[in-house]
Formats: C-alpha cells, sequence, structure tokens
C-alpha cells in the first residue's frame, strides 16, 4: 500500500466536505459536512502513524473523536436554540448582524 | 498485499460515493443514512491502517452516539420528514470550483512530497496497552484538557436547548 492512496483519499473526503459546508444551506447539513471533514483528517492522522510507526497519531486521531462528538452536541444544541426562535434552521436567514 | 490494495479500492468508492450522496442528496435523513456509511468505510479504513482501537471507536462514537444526536437533531428541527427543495444555498455553485481548487493544490502537493512511498508492510497492530500508556503518559494533560471540553461542552448543550 503506498502512502499517497490514504493521503489522496483525505484529501477528496475533505475536499467534499468543503463543498458541502460551503453550500448547504441546512445548518444541520454543515454539521454533516463539518463530520465529513474531521473524519478526513483522522484518516491522514493513521496514515502517518503507521508511516512513521509511532503511537502518537492514533492518541490525536481519539482526542479528535472526542472533540468532534463534543462539537455536534454544542453545534446542534445551538440549532436547536435557532429553530426555536426563528422556526427555521436556513443559515443564510441569520443576518442580524449584518453591518 | 493485493488483498488489501482490492480492500481499499472498493472501500474508498464506496466511501466518496457516499460522501458524494451526503453533500448533494435533498432529504437530511438520507444525507445522515449515507453519512453512516461513510463513516463505517473510515472504520474500515483504520483497520487497514492497523489502528483496531480508534476504528471500535469510531464505530462506537460516530455511528453509535453522533449519528443519533443528528437524527434527534433532524426530528426536532423540521415539521416535515420528506424532500426539501431549500437545502442549498442560491450560490451553491460557487462551492465547485472552490473545492475542486483545494483538491488539485492537494493532490498536486502530495504527489509531489510523498510519490510512490510504501507503507511498511511488516508492522504489527498497535495495541491498545501501546495508545494508554502514550494517553496517560506524555498526553494526560491534554487528556485532562479534553475531559473539561467534555463536561462544558455537556454543560453548555443542556444550558443552551433547555426551555424556560
Amino acid at each position: 500500500m503506498l502512502v499517497n492512496q490514504f493521503l489522496i483519499l483525505a484529501a477528496v473526503l475533505f475536499c467534499i466536505g468543503v463543498y458541502g459546508v460551503i453550500a448547504r444551506r441546512n445548518a444541520v447539513m454543515v454539521l454533516m459536512s463539518i463530520e465529513l471533514i474531521l473524519n478526513s483528517v483522522n484518516i491522514n492522522f493513521l496514515a502517518f502513524a503507521l508511516r512513521n510507526g509511532s503511537v502518537d497519531g492514533h492518541v490525536f486521531a481519539l482526542y479528535i473523536i472526542a472533540v468532534a462528538a463534543a462539537e455536534v452536541g454544542v453545534g446542534l444544541a445551538l440549532v436547536l436554540l435557532v429553530y426555536r426562535n426563528r422556526k427555521s434552521i436556513a443559515l443564510d436567514e441569520l443576518s442580524e448582524m449584518k453591518g | 498485499m493485493v488483498a488489501q490494495n482490492i480492500a481499499f479500492g472498493i472501500i474508498a468508492a464506496i466511501m466518496v460515493v457516499g460522501a458524494l450522496r451526503v453533500v448533494t442528496v435533498n432529504n437530511v435523513v438520507h444525507a445522515a443514512l449515507w453519512l453512516v456509511l461513510v463513516l463505517a468505510g473510515a472504520a474500515a479504513q483504520y483497520v487497514l491502517l492497523t489502528a483496531e482501537f480508534v476504528a471500535v471507536t469510531q464505530v462506537l462514537v460516530y455511528i453509535g452516539a453522533v449519528m443519533v444526536l443528528f437524527l434527534f437533531g433532524t426530528m426536532l428541527t423540521r415539521a416535515q420528514l420528506g424532500k426539501e427543495k431549500q437545502l442549498n444555498n442560491p450560490t451553491w455553485y460557487l462551492g465547485i470550483p472552490a473545492s475542486l481548487l483545494l483538491l488539485g493544490v492537494m493532490i498536486l502537493a502530495l504527489t509531489s512530497s510523498f510519490g510512490d512511498e510504501k507503507l511498511p508492510t511488516d508492522s504489527e497492530l498497535v495495541s491498545t496497552q501501546a495508545i494508554s500508556d502514550q494517553i496517560f503518559g506524555p498526553y494526560l494533560l491534554p487528556f485532562w484538557a479534553l475531559s473539561f471540553v467534555l463536561l462544558v461542552a455537556v454543560i453548555g448543550a443542556i444550558v443552551l436547548a433547555r426551555k424556560d
């Protein structure tokens, strides 16, 4: 197995996630795209851990999984709060702070 | 080695198709189910990369907990569960050149710096004991900070989502 096949797979997933963050209007869908991005980063960490024969990449991958879980919890609570106040979670309608 | 490459190819194709469906499908619940496919494929790739413990954690945390959160979030924020026309921004097409440009730059950088470098084939599975020795040894302080992050996230989610 080449190093590059994992790194390029991670790059493809990362770019799909970036497209989702830019294109999606629904806040839940944006959070899902962020999960794609975080997963591609994890694949990178584990590929480099295998390449360098070190365990540090595994530790970082576990920390990323934990932080992603916290991020989804707080993010969905925020989405719920926005929905309760506005009856909509369309991100382009949240423009009160526009100068 | 050939078997591993074939497995990688099949799983990678499934993951890319699933990820594309996540960002293009017009139904939030279907997008969440496609995301399950991508996350399961990522867990399989972790096994190929000799990271069994991370793969199991991925299945438990992402497919078990995070997806349930997503489905609850979908359920609590939407009246109807069918198709929706307004899932994309009016300027969604701007994402295509942005992500393709990013992908081109990344693939160029990766091929020029790693080329045909091979992964070591004789490496053993990383034992859970080795990972825990790292977490509770040199990485103890980040682990501590992480437990505070999780505590704050739990309290914050309760405070934000509660009705009063």
